[in-house]
């Protein structure tokens, strides 16, 4: 099952907790894969426990030339794109009434816009091969909201809206395009918590413990595997239950 | 009958699966030949393959029948 030999994948935030997690799962699964990040050692590092397909991509999607010279530079180190994560992220929080409009673009940009440009270039390859997966990491905020985030929780949100609309349009041609909306997972972002913050959290969490990266990877593998073909248009969340949406 | 014309009303037939005769030169992609509009999409993407040129969304938008697609095609080739 999930045996993803001969595809290529493209990840985005290779340098981060879950994006690294991803990469190993869909390179375990038998795909090439671009790692890109704006951190060339993790992804060096990364790349170099892999070992065979996998191509360091470096990439700084707040750059907007850099974000369309992406796709190229991933299909020409593997040969195509049949699968698409649109994993990067960053968060500028803030309290709504004192976001800048830089804190509200710079987040929207990375998290929304470059996975709009990057999924457009990506479905000539897709559309003509009459197969493929994009696969865009939410996040339970775009859909509960979280004080402080709302530029987070509204591009989360817009990936959703985003992916649904394309799913509709490319269904016909085998492309499916999902998101994987996690909740409290162990990496940096979250490590910045205190932990009376950490402890609020958890107390909402039904698991009773944050999750690992591995748990998000596991659900991005599913929906970019052939046994996926049939799911599209969907938010899979992976969140211990916090919220049972 | 041009070369261009041919091999133009060739990826037609294959893409839409329409009977040759049915691409007539007035024959409108998506009125008469079945094509929905993601089709159209896809037609532009196989004639620049076809004739290593450019074509433009704006341009794109123009080309509705068949005669149109030879016409820009002959001018951009």
């Amino acid at each position: 099952m999930f045996d993803l030999t001969g595809k290529s994948a493209l990840v985005t935030g290779a340098s981060g907790g879950i994006g690294a997690a991803i990469a190993r799962v869909l390179h375990d699964a038998g795909a090439a894969v671009a790692l890109s990040g704006t951190r060339v050692e993790p992804l060096d590092a990364l790349a170099g426990e892999l070992g065979e397909r996998a191509h360091v991509v470096p990439c700084n999607l707040s750059d907007q030339a850099a974000v369309a010279e992406l796709p190229k530079q991933a299909a020409e180190a593997m040969g195509a794109v049949d699968i698409l994560v649109n994993n990067a992220g960053i968060t500028r929080d803030n309290l709504f009434m004192r976001m800048s409009d830089a804190e509200w673009d710079d987040v929207i940009q990375v998290n929304l816009r470059s996975a709009m440009v990057l999924s457009r270039a990506v479905m000539r390859g897709m559309m003509k091969a009459r197969w493929g997966r994009i696969v865009n990491v939410s996040s339970i905020v775009g859909t509960t909201g979280n004080p402080g985030q709302a530029n987070y929780a509204a591009s989360k949100a817009g990936l959703v809206g985003m992916s649904k609309s394309l799913a509709y349009e490319v269904a016909s041609r085998g492309i499916t395009v999902n998101c994987v909306a996690p909740g409290f997972i162990t990496t940096a972002m979250t490590d910045k918590l205190t932990d009376d913050q950490k402890s609020a959290i958890l107390s909402q969490v039904p698991a009773g413990r944050m999750g690992e990266p591995g748990e998000i990877a596991a659900a991005v593998l599913y929906l970019a595997s052939p046994e996926a073909a049939y799911v599209t248009g969907t938010t899979l969340h992976v969140n211990g239950g916090m919220a049972m949406i | 009958m041009s070369d261009i014309e041919e091999r133009t009303r060739k990826i037609v037939v294959e893409h839409l699966g329409v009977e040759e005769d049915k691409v007539t030169e007035n024959a409108s992609f998506i009125d008469d030949l079945g094509a929905d509009s993601l089709d159209t999409v896809e037609l532009v993407m196989a004639f620049e393959e076809e004739f290593g040129i450019e074509i433009p969304d704006d341009a794109a938008e123009t080309i509705q029948t068949f005669g149109d697609a030879v016409k820009f095609i002959k001018e951009a080739a």
